[in-house]
């Protein structure tokens, strides 16, 4: 029963937006927009409490080894000062949260993105070896890439960036566009087996 | 100097560190980056959708229909405890089925009609480079799709298509990796410009 009832539920609820979409009076319209929309975000606000709340419980788990301790403070002293600023002075513009948020919060984030950079390149320095043709294109292409936007693809005029531009625009998307209908047609086939209750990892092991 | 100015340009130091080797003052830059971002997304999830979309309209303006995401979203929380677990299936089912329903003719209509016939409309062009073009477009897709196409041994002609595929795939991935490349470099040039400029003054 654990089982069946949120089987019976997520079948119902497929079955009645699969309807819905179809239909244009406004009140399906409208049926449709309320459970997309408002039914999606609310359920998701919680399932980010429910996150926050095992982060807090798995750092204060933490807590006792000496070693992790400082992190696990920092982490949560970040999270608890974030609300506790909103509360004091709201989230203006100009108050101590916007202050944490663009101080703080961007640079860091900015920096771990742009850091990804040199992984990238050090991983590709190893990785890209041109031992097979397959690998050959992968290289080339990812050079004409690399190399429009720089000054060595200046020497060349305009038709080196044009070539470098009908690549990405054409076989570079046509391969784009056969991975995009493959997830498509995923989707399609899992969507139905999720519906008609063939697919039910998503109910997780009875504990 | 601004103290804001000062304190990026400390975090952006702590965390470049990290090339050097992990060490304590990145991972502790890591993990407050950790905390800040999930306090911030947890206050702009309280206000934008908790309050806007649930409190206030549920019990200012007594729209009693949202007593359902509500009871729904609190089902949730029944993962903390072992006789509770079950419950969040019900919300989990809520979510999967109502987002595989909408995904049947999304996914139908956007990922797979649109780009079939953005792929037939290509061919038609008026020029010879755009007619050749439009074909190498159509010859890469149904290559590409023959490499996926698994209920059949790659052999003969599908295994020369699938091969053709393989090539298509190449070229996808090594533009993809090269605009990701220089994205990740100029976020990096960003951050460098920053601290010489704005931060330590060496340049203008």
């Amino acid at each position: 029963m654990a089982r069946l009832f949120p089987q019976i539920i997520c079948g119902f609820f497929g079955v009645v937006l699969f309807v819905l979409y179809f239909l244009k009076a406004p009140s399906a319209k409208s049926l449709y927009l309320t459970i997309t929309s408002d039914y999606w975000q609310i359920i998701f606000a919680f399932a980010l409490l429910v996150g926050v709340a095992s982060f807090i419980r798995v750092n204060i788990k933490k807590l006792s080894k000496l070693s992790e301790s400082p992190y696990v403070i920092t982490g949560l002293l970040g999270l608890f000062a974030m609300p506790v600023m909103a509360l004091l002075w709201g989230i203006k513009g100009d108050s101590p949260f916007m202050w944490v948020f663009e101080n703080v919060q961007v640079p860091l984030q900015a920096t771990v993105f742009a850091l990804l950079a040199f992984f990238v390149a050090s991983a590709s320095l190893r990785g890209f070896k041109a031992r097979s043709l397959p690998a050959t294109i992968l290289l080339v292409s990812a050079l004409i890439a690399l190399l429009s936007r720089s000054d060595i693809f200046g020497w060349f005029g305009n038709s080196a960036l044009e070539f470098s531009e009908w690549v990405r625009s054409y076989p570079s998307m046509s391969a784009r566009r056969g991975i995009l209908i493959g997830i498509g047609l995923g989707s399609v086939t899992t969507s139905l087996r999720v519906i008609l209750g063939i697919e039910r990892t998503w109910l997780g092991k009875d504990r | 100097m601004d103290p804001g100015t000062i304190v990026a340009g400390i975090l952006t130091i702590a965390i470049l560190s990290f090339l050097y080797g992990d060490n304590p003052v990145y991972k502790m830059a890591e993990t407050l980056l950790v905390g800040v971002s999930m306090g911030y997304v947890l206050v702009i999830t309280w206000t934008n959708t908790l309050m806007a979309v649930l409190f206030k309209p549920l019990f200012v303006e007594s729209q009693l229909w949202l007593v359902i995401p509500l009871i729904f979203g609190l089902f949730m929380f029944g993962r903390f405890h072992k006789s509770t677990s079950f419950l969040s299936r019900y919300s989990m089912a809520v979510l999967i089925g109502s987002g595989a329903g909408v995904a049947i003719p999304a996914m139908l209509g956007a990922r797979t009609l649109r780009q079939m016939t953005a792929t037939v409309e290509m061919v038609q062009g008026d020029s010879f480079m755009m007619i050749f073009s439009g074909m190498v477009v159509v010859v890469g897709l149904f290559s590409t799709l023959s490499y996926f196409y698994f209920s059949r041994e790659h052999e003969g002609i599908m295994g020369r298509s699938a091969r053709v595929g393989t090539y298509f795939l190449m070229i996808f991935f090594g533009t993809t990796f090269g605009y990701t490349v220089m994205s990740r470099v100029s976020t990096f040039i960003g951050r460098m410009d920053f601290l010489l400029s704005d931060f330590l003054h060496l340049t203008n």
